[in-house]
């Protein structure tokens, strides 16, 4: 019987090696040249510190990982950041009596429909989501100066629980930090436990694979948006909180550094690929870099050119570790990678 | 059977039947939509048939068409680019360091198309030579460039341009007709005859189309590729020229956002985002249909930031309807 | 001579694509615990028919009875929901997943409470799966890092994880080994007696007549006729599928065989195949054999410039070649007819002209200015030659039949006036009017003096149309016989791995 061969578990663990280890090695070596300018920013409370300002940039990440892993892309997270966050901000300043679940969920719910109305319109008209995003950006950012014509909620308009909550510290750790683990760790069980988590992967990898396969495309993509919509809304929440106002241009171009640290962490603009650690560490990198430019005394206005700079190299790593491998027909050559 | 072919291929040979059909389906919408939109300002306003006012408005769009057109033909070879409006700025702080330095105009106007072409080469290779797909690199890119220009502008701003040089922007070449009103007209020509009449634009189909089977078929798909990017870099130059001669100074934000309002011109005039079809002549019109719909809106007193509700609902219906329209048949029929 | 009721049985089943009637109002039965071998030529209509089976496609007209009632597979989860599970011939599975995750995407076990994925019990149901089936492979592993053997085992392992009743194997021995097909015929037994009904497509007869138990053909998308197999000889059978004798369909004629023309020495690839040496001379049609995945095509796109990582020596009427792009492989003399037609060989969107003037653009338009006058009069020169049947060249490819693509494919080719030409299953998935007519037309070339390389699968052809053969097994160049050494059973032997 000729000897067939055993592919290994090792394999595929020392791929994933690669990437998110290697994110996490340039991380730290990037703590490390930073403590020796500034020692104080690597020091323990300061890196919390810099973890929390990170919080909502990884709650959006993982939110557009779910979406780019089924092969699409939402450009209107921002938007829908800033219309959540003001609907939220101006009922809290004209209702300030309402309980801050009942807003908060509000800003959800709202979120959730924003994301629905995207991921309908991929689903059932087959609009390719570019352009349905590229649409809804400029409307919702739009609604936002409608309803509010053009004028700021400021921090005194608002509750002070409605500014406070997620600063609220628990074993000395912030409210943003602790909602961010908690939204890594149910998105981690949705991408490893849940079937809906699967078969995201499943259709990003191969659409025509997953219609044999009894999975509908568009579905996950749907439910892909939505979700991307509800963790927006919550993000909205959080935004307006943290910087105390809320206006039109909130959060202005931030769903390019949302698909910058997806690029970053590995997830592949292609679909199918991409892991939630990987997302996270992508968020981490760039929150990392935004913190630390002003303390080593780096002008703001190289931070741009910095994130597009690491963008590129990004990408560039991502293209080869994707690379795909050349069909694998000769014996000697399968013996090599067991 | 082959003997009557012989003959009436001749006859046939110059009548391309299914591509003209689908093309009319679509431009005619889109026309009859505009005339929909051109009588409705007529209505709103009576400053509107005014020529210097239409020639005015024509400066809302001008810029932005001179990008569209290559854009259009990257598109249909299946790439984008984001990176537009970023190449724009960047091509306008070359121009401002240069007028700085005291340089003639020709040099600024070289400078900017150099410096455009460049921008575009850096996008091109990164897709071609690395295989990264476009949108990705052109997310990079965006921020890169206009990074450039916020790290050597910071927020102040570049005004000492030379006089003369304002005539690009602000300038007529003859009574309403401004120098970007025309060089759009006549690089409207020049690109509908380079994509519908040159072996160029057939290869930009047969690759938007299927890329293996072009590249099968002998085409140096990546050469080509690299080609439009760096047209597509050298008209952001071109329309850094017009844009920075009609503000008269150059600041980081110039022509931020642009890219959406390009990619929505070239979307909104037929051409598939998923590449392998669309028109010049279906993008020229949706340039007048956005033309004519801001212009209009502005007559109304209607703030920039809700035209552009209006611009991207626009967007959705108008690639929606022939969806839904097909669906509804489907259901009678 | 047949049970009672069929499990699954279709009737007047119509099928029909712009172009062409895949099948026309043909029916078939299956058993529980029969095989039932559905027989016929490339084109014939059997992949169109396992596709409307499992919920695919959708047929036009006639109806799908299921245990005596009438059912609608409006997808692939009908199909499945009745029990309904194939192994196409083409395996279409998630390259990024690990194997447990391709044996249960879209049905995945479940922890009973939560609903949530049981990644424990699937990893031993696989691993338990792949046991059975001889195939030692880590169900942790990503699909992409196996070989193209392994992936059909996973496939295999896939259609088994479901409770089904109807099995349908599509030429699932292609790309296996002889140790393999016995493992596969004792899986084939196995669900015979789990009162499966199975079908079972293949083109080798003595597959068909070791484990059939029934048999019905197709011709050309229509029903021929139906029986036991024990009731029927080889050569009915063959009669039955081709609609003449067998000397009719392979047209050879006595050709001067010239000089060497081309010259290949230790061309190897570091995963595809390695240290190939071969010469093609004027006038000749070299056959290359092997099971699917042997490294064939992987060759053919090296000689074609497509890949890169190649060493080895290429040699043009005596001239040294570096053939690094498709583009200079082609102003060399050298072309290739891909096999995946589609993919590869024509552009679906655009017109029969265009792409008959896709390679030669520059020649015929020298000036840049398409002159669709000039790339007419070439399109209908080679076009009307081929004899394809369009109602004129402005016809989209997309709506012609099979074979007249495939025609469209290799008029585009001829017409840049080559010195070889390599055609990569030239008649797959045609109708047997346009093999015949692709077959005469290589006897041609090869008259005129053209040097011909054609990758098959099928003995029949390559046995009835080469000069000399060439096996490949795993990447290797086995065997190479001359017409006169030529043996079914020495080529398949070589081409399966024996005497290793």
């Amino acid at each position: 019987m000729s000897a067939r061969l055993r592919v290994g578990v090792t394999d595929m663990t020392n791929l994933l090696k690669n990437r998110e280890t290697q994110l996490a090695a340039v991380i730290l070596l990037m703590l490390v040249l930073i403590g020796f300018v500034n020692p104080d920013f690597i020091a323990p409370s300061n890196l919390l510190s810099v973890y929390t300002e990170s919080s909502i940039l990884i709650i959006l990440a993982l939110a557009q990982m779910l979406v780019v892993l089924t092969r699409c892309i939402d450009l209107s997270v921002a938007a829908n950041v800033a219309l959540t966050g003001m609907v939220v901000a101006m009922i809290n300043s004209q209702y300030p009596d309402l309980a801050l679940p009942a807003v908060i969920a509000a800003g959800i719910l709202l979120g959730t429909l924003l994301g629905m109305i995207n991921g309908l319109m991929v689903w059932k008209l087959g609009i390719p989501a570019i352009v349905v995003t590229l649409g809804t950006m400029s409307i919702y950012r739009g609604v936002v100066f409608l309803i509010s014509n053009g004028e700021w909620v400021n921090a005194h308009e608002m509750s002070s629980s409605f500014i406070n909550m997620p600063r609220t510290e628990i074993f000395g750790v912030q409210g943003f930090a602790i909602i961010s683990v908690l939204i890594i760790a149910a998105v981690y069980i949705f991408t490893e436990k849940r079937p809906l988590g699967r078969e995201m992967y499943a259709a990003g990898n191969s659409p025509t694979a997953a219609f044999y396969t009894g999975i509908d495309v568009g579905r996950t993509q749907f439910w892909a948006f939505t979700i991307s919509g509800m963790l927006s809304g919550l993000c909205g929440y959080l935004w307006i909180s943290r910087y105390a106002v809320a206006y039109v241009d909130v959060a202005l171009g931030f769903e390019l550094q949302v698909v910058a640290a997806c690029v970053i962490g590995g997830v592949s603009i292609m679909g199918g690929i991409g892991t939630v650690l990987g997302c996270v560490l992508g968020a981490l990198f760039l929150g990392v870099i935004n913190n630390a430019l002003p303390v080593i005394g780096i002008s703001p206005f190289w931070q741009m050119a910095i994130s597009g700079s690491v963008i590129v190299i990004a990408v560039i790593a991502n293209s080869r570790a994707e690379r795909k491998v050349g069909r694998i027909i000769l014996r000697k050559a399968t013996l090599a990678r067991g | 059977m082959d003997g009557i072919m012989s003959q009436t291929t001749q006859a046939k040979a110059t009548t391309g039947v299914s591509w003209m059909s689908r093309l009319k389906t679509w431009e005619a919408f889109l026309l009859l939509i505009t005339a929909v939109v051109f009588v409705l300002n007529t209505q709103a306003s009576p400053y509107f048939l005014d020529p210097w006012n239409l020639s005015d408005a024509t400066f809302n769009f001008t810029e932005k068409a001179v990008v569209a057109l290559p854009l259009a033909l990257l598109i249909i070879c299946r790439e984008i680019d984001l990176s537009v409006a970023s190449i724009i700025a960047l091509c306008s702080v070359v121009m401002g360091l240069l007028a700085q330095a005291g340089f003639s105009i020709p040099v600024l106007v070289l400078g900017s198309l150099i410096a455009g072409t460049f921008c575009g080469l850096l996008n091109g290779v990164l897709v071609t030579r690395f295989d990264i797909p476009s949108i990705v690199v052109t997310i990079g890119t965006m921020s890169l460039f206009r990074g450039i220009t916020y790290i050597i502008l910071g927020d102040t701003a570049l005004k000492n341009y030379p006089s003369g040089f304002e005539y690009f922007g602000q300038g007529y070449v003859y009574w309403v007709f401004s120098f970007e009103f025309v060089s759009f007209l006549v690089l409207a020509a020049v690109f509908y005859f380079l994509l519908h009449r040159t072996n160029f634009g057939r290869r930009t189909y047969a690759i938007g189309n299927n890329p293996t089977a072009a590249f099968y078929s002998g085409i140096n798909v990546a050469r080509h590729r690299l080609i439009l990017f760096c047209l597509v870099g050298l008209f952001c130059g071109l329309a850094s020229v017009m844009l920075t001669s009609r503000l008269g100074s150059t600041r980081p934000t110039i022509a931020l956002g642009w890219e959406l309002s390009i990619i929505t011109m070239v979307v909104l005039g037929g051409v598939n985002i998923l590449g392998g079809s669309g028109t010049i002549s279906g993008v020229v019109i949706a340039v007048f249909l956005m033309g004519l719909v801001t212009f209009g809106l502005g007559l109304l007193n209607v703030p920039g930031i809700v035209m552009s509700i209006i611009i991207g609902l626009m967007l959705i219906a108008v690639i929606a309807m022939p969806i839904l329209l097909r669906r509804f048949k489907q259901r009678r029929g | 001579m047949h049970q009672a009721t069929p499990l699954l049985e279709l009737r007047g089943i119509s099928k029909t694509f712009p172009g062409v009637k895949a099948l026309d109002n043909v029916q078939l039965s299956l058993y529980p615990g029969r095989v039932t071998a559905l027989i016929g030529e490339n084109g014939a209509g059997k992949s169109t028919l396992v596709k409307t089976m499992t919920g695919i496609y959708q047929a036009d007209a006639g109806e799908i009875l299921f245990d005596d009632g009438s059912v609608h597979l409006s997808s692939p989860e009908d199909a499945r929901a009745l029990g309904v599970t194939a192994i196409h011939q083409e395996t279409v599975l998630f390259d990024e997943l690990s194997v447990t995750e391709n044996i249960f995407a879209g049905h995945y076990l479940k922890k009973p409470k939560s609903g949530a994925l049981d990644w424990k019990r699937m990893h031993e149901r696989a691993r338990q799966i792949l046991l059975d089936i001889e195939a030692p492979i880590d169900p942790k592993t990503r699909l992409k890092q196996l070989s193209i053997g392994q992936r059909h085992m996973v496939a295999i392992a896939r259609a088994l994880s479901f409770d089904a009743r109807v099995v349908i194997l599509d030429e699932p021995t292609a790309a296996l080994s002889h140790h393999e097909i016995e493992e596969l015929y004792e899986i084939v037994e196995r669900l015979k007696a789990q009162g499966c009904a199975i079908m079972f497509i293949s083109h080798k007869f003595d597959e068909i007549f070791r484990i059939a138990d029934y048999f019905t053909v197709f011709r050309d998308g229509q029903y021929i006729g139906q029986g036991g197999i024990e009731e029927v000889t080889e050569e009915e059978l063959v009669r039955m599928m081709v609609g003449r004798t067998v000397d009719q369909v392979f047209p050879k004629l006595e050709v001067e065989i010239g000089d060497v023309v081309l010259s290949v020495k230790n061309l190897s690839h570091p995963t595809e195949f390695d240290n190939i040496s071969f010469d093609l001379r004027r006038g000749e049609i070299l056959g290359f054999y092997g099971l699917v995945g042997a490294g064939r095509t992987e060759l053919m796109q090296a000689l074609f410039g497509v890949s890169k990582q190649i060493t080895g020596e290429i040699a043009l009427k005596g001239k040294s070649l570096e053939v690094s792009s498709p583009a200079e492989a082609i102003s060399e003399g050298i072309v290739y007819v891909p096999e995946e037609r589609q993919a590869q060989g024509t552009i679906l969107e655009l017109p029969i002209f265009q792409n008959i003037g896709l390679p030669q653009l520059s020649t015929i338009n020298s000036n840049g200015v398409l002159s669709t006058k000039a790339e007419y009069e070439v399109a209908d020169r080679y076009a009307t030659r081929l004899r394809v049947k369009a109602p004129n060249w402005h016809e989209k490819v997309e709506n012609l039949s099979g074979g007249n693509q495939q025609k469209v494919v290799i008029a585009k080719w001829l017409a840049t006036k080559p010195e070889v030409i390599i055609l990569d299953e030239p008649t797959k998935g045609i109708d047997i009017g346009s093999k015949a007519a692709v077959h005469e037309f290589m006897s041609e070339l090869v008259q005129e003096g053209l040097a011909v390389i054609m990758v098959s699968s099928e003995l029949p052809e390559v046995m009835g149309m080469s000069d000399r053969i060439v096996v490949m097994h795993e990447g290797l160049s086995v065997a190479e016989l001359n017409r006169s050494e030529f043996s079914a059973e020495a080529i398949v032997s070589a081409a399966t791995g024996g005497g290793h």
